[in-house]
């Protein structure tokens, strides 16, 4: 959606190697622990691929420092008759490493700024709206009924049951009834606070059909733990058909 | 002004030592017994914290399997010896409340800060003698209001150190406890941070200009100046949140509320996120409050035992600096996923990204400092390589969440837990032993036993890895932090192993720190008798006895040139060149 263009050579530079199929050789080449879990959402692949960036940028930086740490602790180690090398520092050399990690940074800010605004800024045209209320300690989930509009009475009710279709943009309209609660859909590298007296939007699209959990990451008391719901993806003419018999449970 | 009397003679304007037992260890004025006292009471808080972490740490390998014992010790949180979810969350708030402002905080800068500060300018106390006294006795009560809410109704504070409204608003009321404790601690901090200001500003001896200063006390007078600053917002919002508590006001309840099925009557036109922003306001300052001081230390311990200036002092103070004003506008990477609206999110990215500029400044300095040197292995050396090596990680972890796309995911993870672990362990309290073993002999006139610091420092320092590295992975999996039994979820499920290795790693960690304990006692009475200057040292406060007498030094030095001038070659064989040695020949003194 409506990402802006980005701005001036290095970043394009940047985000060209970012884009360009680096990110699946660079996520298979590590081990199991260091690789994510599965993702399903459509935008996910941003976030994993600037992950896993970050992890080769700053992995590559640590074992530089740490192998030269432990080089220069070896090689300077003291031995009789050596003396130290008087020296107050040098003005190249802190010049040099204010700028490169300063550029570092910048550039992957400015990379995290797009993902960020297409995730969290833009919500999606054409999406499908639920209201998610979180309270001590479920999901309440609301769905548009038959109008397909949310607020209305024909609206449908569930209990820690989010279904969706497929293919097709969901936004989640979050709140809450008493403390602050964290949506958080792991595999969909989704989270966002659910707010007392507030209403937060996060959006998503689904990659394949299946079932995962919905878990509250914000501490919200003595049941956060178990404050737990399910999220099911389903082909459209499944989903439709789940809808209609929520309508008519609700309605009996 | 002779020297020829048989008795010690006092400098002119110098108070004697008081010799009751209730002025000279208990009510003292003097800065090095107050430094002392701040060492006792954070090395206490620092068990406590501890074995909360442990009873923690059990939970998540074991969930619900029962400790005997703990029924006993703790009936209404674990009946039986099985813990209630209520309970693991008092463990894990408490935990960290007492770590960050009962045992770090007091140890870097009520323990080291009150010894070293006064010592290194060539001061004879602080600025306010009596004041400072009084900031410990606020400090006590503090302590025994957070202990006692142990045992009220309900149990400890159970919403988190950061203690998210309205959740904190509607807690039973060792909540209340909770804020009266770090109220009173506040002020106690507030009272020292004012007095290490105008210590350092005022009382300088003559010679000692900023740019001479050793960076521990750079880092402490900056530090000083963010506590000054950062705290009373914080007390402004603990206020705000006892009110809410207990007046009935609503700053951070807004309209509608339901808690267990009923609906709050008074609640309306609060704010939840106020608190949060309120909160990280004095919260991010805080972080770098903890760790400048450490910083600070192991600036001064490398030259040290590398026998070698430091690499860049400007360019350390200068990023000390860079720090203290960067780290007011980052508050807000701590609330990416908290409804603050996003394009805010970004403004606090770039920040963030930005502040990690210093902190690289500093590492590469420090690997500047070793280069060329000739290192000796003592134990301050070894835990200031811990704080290096360790602060490294902290350090580029950080990078991770400031990326907002990032953060989404492992926002509120154990990757959050790992990162704040390397900093405030790996960094803050590396630093903090690093700091006990150097200074060690200067507070009690001996040494500690080497080979005991050497074992308790590679026990440290391999546990403390086997403990928190593990974090990270479990945070990539997806482990949410604060959460009492992650078994509930399947993906979670299959982290039991880790998260036992993990306990047990911390089980041998603490058994290594009883190392410590001991190696402190024993060696007052038996450690090897340290001389002056046991680490051939330039500062100032290795210029006089260990310990050093009551008015620290008989004549106020002058001070020559900075603190870290090593193995300079005019100075031929002798490596080192102290402060206050005149160019040529013998100290002069001020009024001498």
């Amino acid at each position: 959606m409506a990402s802006i263009a980005p701005r001036g050579r290095v970043l394009r530079v940047a985000s060209g190697v970012l884009g360009a199929a680096a990110v699946p050789s660079l996520a298979s080449a590590l081990p199991f622990w260091l690789r994510l879990p599965e993702n399903v959402a459509t935008f996910g692949s941003k976030i994993d691929g600037l992950f896993y960036l970050i992890l080769w940028i700053t992995g590559s930086i640590f074992v530089l420092v740490e192998a030269l740490l432990l080089f220069f602790l070896f090689r300077y180690r003291h031995r009789e008759g050596r003396r130290a090398h008087y020296t107050h520092g040098s003005n190249r050399l802190e010049v040099i490493w204010t700028i490169v990690p300063a550029v570092i940074c910048v550039i992957l800010a400015l990379l995290s700024r797009r993902s960020w605004a297409e995730i969290k800024q833009n919500m999606p045209r054409g999406a499908m709206h639920v209201e998610v209320i979180g309270e001590q300690f479920s999901w309440n989930i609301r769905y548009p009924g038959p109008d397909g509009k949310l607020g209305t009475p024909d609206d449908l009710v569930t209990l820690n049951q989010l279904h969706f279709p497929v293919g097709r943009p969901l936004v989640v309209e979050l709140h809450s009834k008493d403390v602050i609660h964290s949506f958080f859909l792991p595999e969909f590298r989704v989270k966002q606070d659910a707010v007392p007296g507030m209403t937060t939007r996060i959006w998503l699209e689904a990659t394949r059909v299946g079932h995962w959990e919905i878990a509250c990451a914000e501490l919200c008391g003595l049941g956060h733990f178990r404050m737990k719901g399910f999220v099911t993806v389903e082909t459209p003419e499944e989903f439709e058909r789940w809808l209609a018999e929520q309508a008519k449970e609700n309605a009996s | 002004m002779s020297s020829i009397a048989v008795v010690r003679e006092l400098p002119p304007g110098v108070h004697p030592e008081p010799t009751s037992f209730w002025r000279k260890y208990i009510f003292s004025l003097d800065h090095k017994v107050i430094g002392k006292q701040y060492l006792f009471y954070a090395l206490f808080m620092l068990v406590i914290g501890g074995l909360l972490a442990t009873l923690v740490r059990w939970q998540l390998a074991w969930p619900g399997r029962p400790i005997a014992f703990m029924g006993k010790l703790a009936p209404e949180g674990m009946p039986n010896g099985q813990m209630l979810p209520e309970f693991y969350n008092s463990l894990f708030t408490m935990h960290a409340t007492i770590m960050i402002f009962f045992a770090i905080m007091p140890i870097l800068i009520g323990a080291f800060g009150n010894f070293v500060v006064p010592l290194q300018i060539g001061a004879r106390d602080m600025a306010f003698p009596t004041l400072n006294m009084f900031s410990f006795w606020t400090a006590v009560p503090g302590a025994v209001l957070i202990l006692w809410s142990f045992f009220v109704t309900g149990g400890a504070a159970q919403s988190g150190w950061t203690s998210y409204a309205p959740l904190s608003a509607v807690q039973p009321k060792g909540q209340t406890l909770w804020l009266l404790a770090l109220l009173v601690l506040g002020i106690s901090s507030l009272l020292t941070a004012v007095n290490f200001i105008t210590t350092v500003l005022n009382l300088r001896a003559p010679g000692l200009t900023f740019f001479r200063l050793p960076l521990t006390v750079w880092a402490l007078f900056v530090t000083a100046v963010l506590l000054l600053l950062a705290l009373p917002v914080l007390s402004g919002a603990m206020i705000m949140l006892l009110f809410d508590r207990v007046l009935g006001t609503t700053f951070f309840l807004p309209k509608g509320l339901i808690i267990s099925g009923q609906p709050l009557t008074n609640a309306g036109g609060g704010q939840a996120l106020l608190w949060q922003h309120l909160f990280w306001f004095f919260g991010h300052p805080e972080v770098y409050i903890m760790i400048l001081p450490a910083m600070g230390i192991t600036s001064e311990i490398l030259p040290v035992f590398s026998r070698k200036p430091i690499f860049g002092y400007r360019a350390m103070a200068y990023s000390i600096l860079g720090i203290a004003g960067l780290g007011w506008i980052v508050w807000g990477h701590h609330m990416f996923q908290s409804g603050m609206n996003p394009i805010l999110g970004t403004t606090f990215m770039i920040s963030t990204m930005v502040i990690a500029v210093p902190s690289a400044i500093k590492v590469f300095n420090w690997l500047g400092t070793l280069w060329g040197g000739t290192i000796h292995f003592t134990t301050p050396m070894l835990n200031a390589i811990g704080f290096v090596s360790m602060f490294v990680i902290g350090g580029l972890s950080g990078i991770f969440m400031a990326s907002t796309p990032v953060d989404i995911y492992i926002h509120d993870t154990y990757f959050i837990v790992g990162h704040i672990h390397y900093v405030l362990f790996g960094g803050s309290l590396f630093g903090a032993f690093a700091g006990l073993y150097f200074w060690y002999p200067k507070m009690f006139g001996r040494k500690m036993s080497e080979r005991w610091g050497r074992v308790h420092f590679a026990i440290t320092f391999i546990t403390f890895n086997c403990v928190f590295f593990p974090m990270h992975f479990l945070g990539m999996r997806g482990m949410q932090r604060r959460i009492y039994d992650y078994s509930q979820y399947a993906h979670l499920k299959g982290l039991q192993p880790m998260n036992q290795f993990m306990t047990i790693s911390l089980f041998v960690l603490g058994v290594g720190q009883v190392i410590l304990v001991l190696n402190f006692f024993l060696s007052m009475r038996r450690g090897q008798p340290a001389g002056d200057n046991p680490w051939r040292s330039n500062t100032l406060e290795w210029q006089t006895s260990s310990p050093p007498p009551h008015e620290n030094f008989h004549d106020i030095p002058t001070v020559y040139r900075g603190p870290y001038e090593y193995s300079a070659p005019e100075r031929g064989a002798d490596d080192h060149w102290p402060q206050n040695e005149p160019p040529s020949g013998r100290p002069v003194t001020a009024h001498g």
